[in-house]
């Protein structure tokens, strides 16, 4: 209850400094929109020269992509841990945050919170009605839960994922610019995975399973019968992801010992 | 230029301190041209050329780019950007060198470090696994070599134009990013420009940022020859100078108003 009262307080304190610096959020907005704008040129330009993807379709690949957009939007609100080791371990941050008698993950999601991240779920959302309406699926009533539980269990792993990286400054003194790199395997998930070699389908599977966030859940929604089981593992492996990465944490808060800064 | 050489040294030796980011660095680029080369022969699907590039060369072409991107690649407008924010420029302004100059050589021992430790290790990595093709000719490499020390030279102008853009806005994050995509987009890191239709390409010609990446990738993969090839470094050597005009000029009018916020 104490955890639920302090995050609306969070909550609060943030759309105040938000709204301070209207122009920047426009901005932000703006940029954030663009980087997904580039994806979907890449999109939209290979499937003016072929048809099909390994026997999927274009608005098969672009369902995929505006399902892939909800969780990350939702997982890039929450989890900003982008700067976590310059921030919090090489300017010290994390002694403050571990005087308060509070889980110091929690407090570090809060106050990194970037609630404008969302808006990116709105384009995701344009892109599959747009995709669909063209591939005219047929949806059930509880494909609402369904994808809601898909999105929660997609963010999950994205933020387990990268919660163990930013572990990682707990044991090695290393700055680590593995963070930007994951993210770019992390987009290969989206596409079909039988395009790739059985290796790499296992990595995006069991090893870094960002397959679960893309091209499993949303081939449920495309009545693609074979991947069903694969779909309906997506929150078990977020929430599996996500307990091994805040077990990691907490073994590395103990081994903690600061800069001295 | 002593000490600019010296700079170059004593960022190279940084980068080397940092030992763990070197072996995951190797690995995550192994993945990534393997991850492109399936897409890619997902999207040829059969065929044996598209825009008159096949398979083969199309695996060179994402290779090259991306380690290509490893030296040219540099946050010298974000660094500027904190320098500012931090006050320390006024510092930087007093001491005996060219403040740009510097941050450009920095640049350029980040990429050393990058090309020869990260990238050209992954390469010889993934050529193990994936049928790259490089070309035979001695004159291919060299015009190569050149056209990726262009590279560097117009990114990095870029980066100061943006850094020196922040003396005047203060706040740019936003900005920045957006210029970061921008750059993947159109440079040809994710796509080669033929690819685009016809349109796009020609609005492309007056942007420097094919310059970055495209023409760097189709010297490698021979895909450009003979008087393409002379023509492309012609563009990027003109790109290289033209850029040098709105930095010296953003920059005399910067230092005139140049507000130190503390520090």
């Amino acid at each position: 209850m104490f955890y639920v009262s302090v995050f609306f307080q969070y909550m609060a304190q943030y759309m105040k400094t938000k709204l301070q610096y209207r122009a920047d959020l426009f901005v932000e907005w703006l940029s954030d929109f663009m980087a997904q704008a580039v994806n979907l040129v890449f999109l939209l330009v290979v499937f003016g020269h072929t048809t099909l993807l390994h026997g999927w379709s274009r608005d098969e690949i672009l369902f995929i992509y505006g399902f892939f957009l909800v969780p990350y939007a939702v997982f890039g609100a929450f989890f900003n841990l982008w700067d976590f080791n310059e921030r919090y371990i090489v300017q010290g941050e994390m002694d403050r945050v571990l005087t308060r008698p509070l889980n110091s993950l929690f407090q570090i999601v809060l106050e990194r919170m970037e609630l404008e991240s969302l808006l990116g779920a709105v384009p995701g959302l344009i892109i599959m009605l747009y995709a669909g309406s063209r591939l005219s699926l047929s949806f059930h009533w509880y494909d609402v839960f369904v994808f809601i539980l898909f999105v929660i269990g997609g963010a999950l792993i994205y933020a387990g994922i990268f919660i163990s990286l930013a572990t990682i400054s707990f044991f090695a003194d290393a700055r680590t610019s593995i963070m930007p790199m994951m993210y770019n395997i992390s987009s290969y998930g989206r596409y079909p995975i039988d395009i790739y070699h059985r290796v790499i389908r296992y990595i995006l599977t069991w090893v870094l399973p960002f397959a679960f966030v893309g091209v499993y859940p949303a081939a449920y929604f495309l009545d693609k019968k074979e991947w069903y089981s694969y779909a309906f593992f997506t929150p078990v492996v977020g929430m599996v992801c996500f307990t091994v990465s805040v077990m990691l944490w907490n073994a590395g808060v103990r081994r903690y010992r600061g800069t001295g800064s | 230029m002593g000490k600019y050489v010296e700079m170059v040294r004593i960022r190279f030796l940084m980068m080397l301190a940092y030992r763990t980011n070197y072996y995951t660095g190797i690995l995550i680029y192994a993945i990534n041209i393997a991850a492109y080369y399936f897409l890619w022969s997902a999207i040829y699907g059969g065929k044996s050329s598209m825009q008159g590039m096949s398979l083969g060369q199309m695996t060179t072409y994402v290779a090259i780019s991306w380690l290509a991107r490893a030296f040219y690649f540099n946050n010298l407008d974000r660094e500027i950007a904190m320098e500012i924010r931090d006050g320390k420029v006024a510092v930087e302004l007093i001491r005996p060198y060219s403040y740009l100059g510097m941050k450009a050589v920095q640049g350029l021992g980040e990429g050393l470090f990058r090309l020869f430790f990260l990238s050209l290790p992954g390469l010889f990595f993934v050529s193990l696994f994936l049928p790259l093709q490089f070309p035979g000719h001695a004159k291919t490499w060299l015009s190569f070599g050149l056209s990726l020390l262009f590279s560097f030279i117009i990114f990095s102008e870029l980066n100061l134009l943006a850094g020196v853009v922040t003396f005047f806005t203060f706040r740019n994050e936003g900005l920045l990013r957006a210029k970061r995509f921008i750059i993947d987009l159109f440079s040809g890191l994710i796509l080669p420009l033929s690819f685009y239709p016809d349109w796009a390409q020609r609005a492309m010609m007056y942007f420097p940022f094919q310059a970055i990446s495209y023409i760097p990738s189709m010297i490698m993969t021979e895909s450009f020859k003979g008087a393409a090839v002379r023509d492309g470094l012609l563009l990027q050597a003109t790109w290289c100078i033209v850029l040098l005009f709105p930095i010296g000029w953003l920059w005399r009018a910067a230092k005139k108003r140049l507000v130190v916020q503390g520090g």
